[in-house]
């Protein structure tokens, strides 16, 4: 099984699994999701359009209005969350993001997540850590605990 | 207080405080006594809370991040509210749900009794929050965080709607970010090599240093102006809307740069410039221009953030004796104390009788409001060329004061960079 580890910092503590949502762009908030829908709107942006609930969204920072944790809380209140938060960079408006939202979340990764980490990918966060098994689900977890990838092999390809 | 002993609301803000601290892994929570957040702006989630458990469940599940049953107590420091909705003045100007207008005159009613002051912009440091040099506050609202952390060496981080729930009835916010000494030095330099004086190319260039500098501290240096209230206003609201800037220098101007060095000091590097020429300023001339494809302008949209007296001036002069074109309308957004000066000293009529409209409280984007039927719009804000576009669906167009009030006057779009 190839899988990736990524350490970091715990923001929010709590294990979570499941798809991986990419952005190598920052994201925005107001104005930059409608939380109604779970979708970035932001014209400009990489995944305009894209619908994050239920997904772990992995971004390198949080950008624009300081309404940014308050419309991540909405979504929380209006089920169409993300599961999880991995953040490239940490700042006042993810870090209270991720805690309205009350998912699990890290931070400050000894890999760029945005780099190491592939949407479709299935990832999970665990306090601190980020396992990460690119291309998808592996098979045979079917929604048990995935094999650990501490036991695995180092993947090819990848930085360790 | 966490413990209880001052209440369970309080002990639910300390909860917050410590759980967003750790996120932040900040080492302490640092004590404020200026609070600047909002409660009282509508939203369909705010209304179900409202009608489930009255303004104490929406102030708990919104501004304290707790699914607890808390009764709400007075503010502990002072608090205002920023821009919000839109109020009872605005019916018959702006499609604005009647719910929505009662919502927030009920919640004025909650807040007001619990000692927040219902300021009701996104400039509270133009109608009477002005912190001093050194204060540590809990604001929220990117433009106005920007604005008393450089312009006023105040010191806050971009706080949210939580953070400031919680800090209104704790006084307390963690100390983390701009509160520290050593988070307050520059990190980018802009060389600024084509002349920067217009309140247009202040923006222009707010948002190239928002670009380079994203989230750090940008220095400016170079060809530019003195430049005023409104300028940098414009300035840094841009900045915090391209990067997420909470802090500038340009050294000679702002309080904690008497210098290039000072703006420096403590970094162990000297960062390589990064210029800002006339090809950099085309390129941000034509980024907030680039969602504007019909020349045909409906609305006008001044005042982001909330215009100063003497903005409303000047488009009272540039509107004295002209009328709108039958299919545009000009909207201009200000505090609704600045509003009051303006109606005082007869601007409001003068923009009235050409057909425009001076307007407080909110703004289209906030409230997710223009005129009925508003496909092209134009503006002199960066911040809102760059925004409404996404929250209405709209077409955009960035121009200067004179321009917009060309499009209101024609309803056509004629500008272009000098």
């Amino acid at each position: 099984m190839t899988s990736i580890i990524l350490h970091g910092r715990t923001v929010v503590p709590g294990v979570i699994e499941g798809e991986a949502l990419v952005s190598h762009e920052p994201i925005s908030g107001w104005g930059g999701i409608d939380p109604a829908r779970g979708v970035i709107i932001e014209p400009r942006h990489e995944l305009a359009g894209v619908c994050f609930t239920g997904k772990v969204l992995v971004f390198p920072r949080a950008k624009g209005s300081s309404g940014w944790s308050g419309f991540f809380q909405t979504t929380r209140l209006s089920g169409t969350a993300p599961i999880g938060m991995v953040i490239g960079r940490i700042s006042t408006k993810s870090a209270l993001g991720a805690v309205v939202t009350r998912v699990p979340a890290v931070t400050d990764l000894d890999q760029d997540p945005c780099a190491v980490i592939a949407t479709g990918d299935w990832v999970r966060i665990d306090n601190g850590r980020v396992l990460c098994w690119p291309g998808g689900r592996p098979s045979g977890m079917g929604g048990s605990r995935p094999p650990s990838p501490l036991a695995a092999e180092p993947p090819k390809g990848r930085k360790p | 207080m966490r413990d209880g002993a001052e209440g369970a609301a309080v002990a639910a803000a300390m909860d917050l405080l410590i759980r967003y601290g750790q996120a932040l892994d900040a080492e302490r929570l640092c004590d404020i006594r200026n609070v600047a957040g909002t409660m009282t702006q509508p939203s369909p989630v705010k209304a179900r809370l409202v009608r489930e458990g009255g303004w104490d469940k929406a102030f708990a599940v919104i501004n304290l991040d707790s699914d607890e049953d808390l009764e709400i107590p007075a503010m502990r420091v002072p608090t205002c509210q920023l821009q919000h909705g839109f109020g009872a003045d605005a019916v018959g100007v702006v499609p604005y749900p009647k719910q929505n207008i009662e919502l927030q005159a009920s919640a004025e009613s909650f807040y007001g009794r619990h000692g927040v002051n219902i300021l009701a912009t996104c400039t509270p440091y133009q109608v009477g929050n002005l912190p001093i040099r050194g204060e540590h506050c809990a604001w929220m609202e990117s433009s106005a965080v920007i604005y008393a952390n450089s312009v006023l060496g105040a010191r806050t981080n971009c706080e949210g709607v939580a953070s400031t729930g919680a800090a209104s009835l704790t006084g307390k916010i963690p100390c983390w970010g701009n509160h520290l000494d050593e988070n307050r030095y520059g990190t980018h330099l802009v060389d600024v090599q084509v002349r920067v004086e217009s309140f247009q190319d202040w923006g222009m260039l707010g948002y190239f240093a928002g670009g380079v500098a994203g989230e750090d501290r940008p220095v400016i240096v170079g060809d530019i102006s003195r430049p005023d209230l409104t300028e940098l206003k414009h300035f840094g609201a841009a900045a915090a809307t391209s990067g997420g800037v909470e802090l500038y220098h340009i050294p000679g101007i702002t309080p904690e740069a008497p210098t290039l060095k000072a703006a420096f000091e403590g970094a162990a590097w000297a960062p390589a410039p990064v210029v800002y020429g006339p090809a950099e300023r085309r390129g941000v001339y034509e980024t907030l221009n680039e969602i504007g494809s019909s020349t045909d302008v409906d609305f006008v949209l001044l005042g982001c953030p909330h215009a100063s007296v003497d903005q409303i001036r000047r488009t009272a002069g540039l509107l004295d004796g002209k009328r709108l074109s039958a299919s545009t309308q000009l909207w201009l957004m200000a505090p609704r104390a600045l509003k009051d000066v303006a109606d005082r000293s007869g601007y409001t009529a003068v923009i009235e009788r050409a057909g425009g409209r001076v307007l407080a409280d909110s703004c289209p984007a906030m409230s997710r409001a223009a005129p009925a039927g508003t496909k092209v719009f134009a503006t002199d804000s960066a911040k809102q060329a760059h925004y409404l576009p996404a929250i209405l669906g709209i077409e955009a167009w960035f121009g200067t004061l004179e321009e917009c009030i060309g499009a209101a006057v024609t309803g056509r779009w004629n500008g272009g960079l000098n």
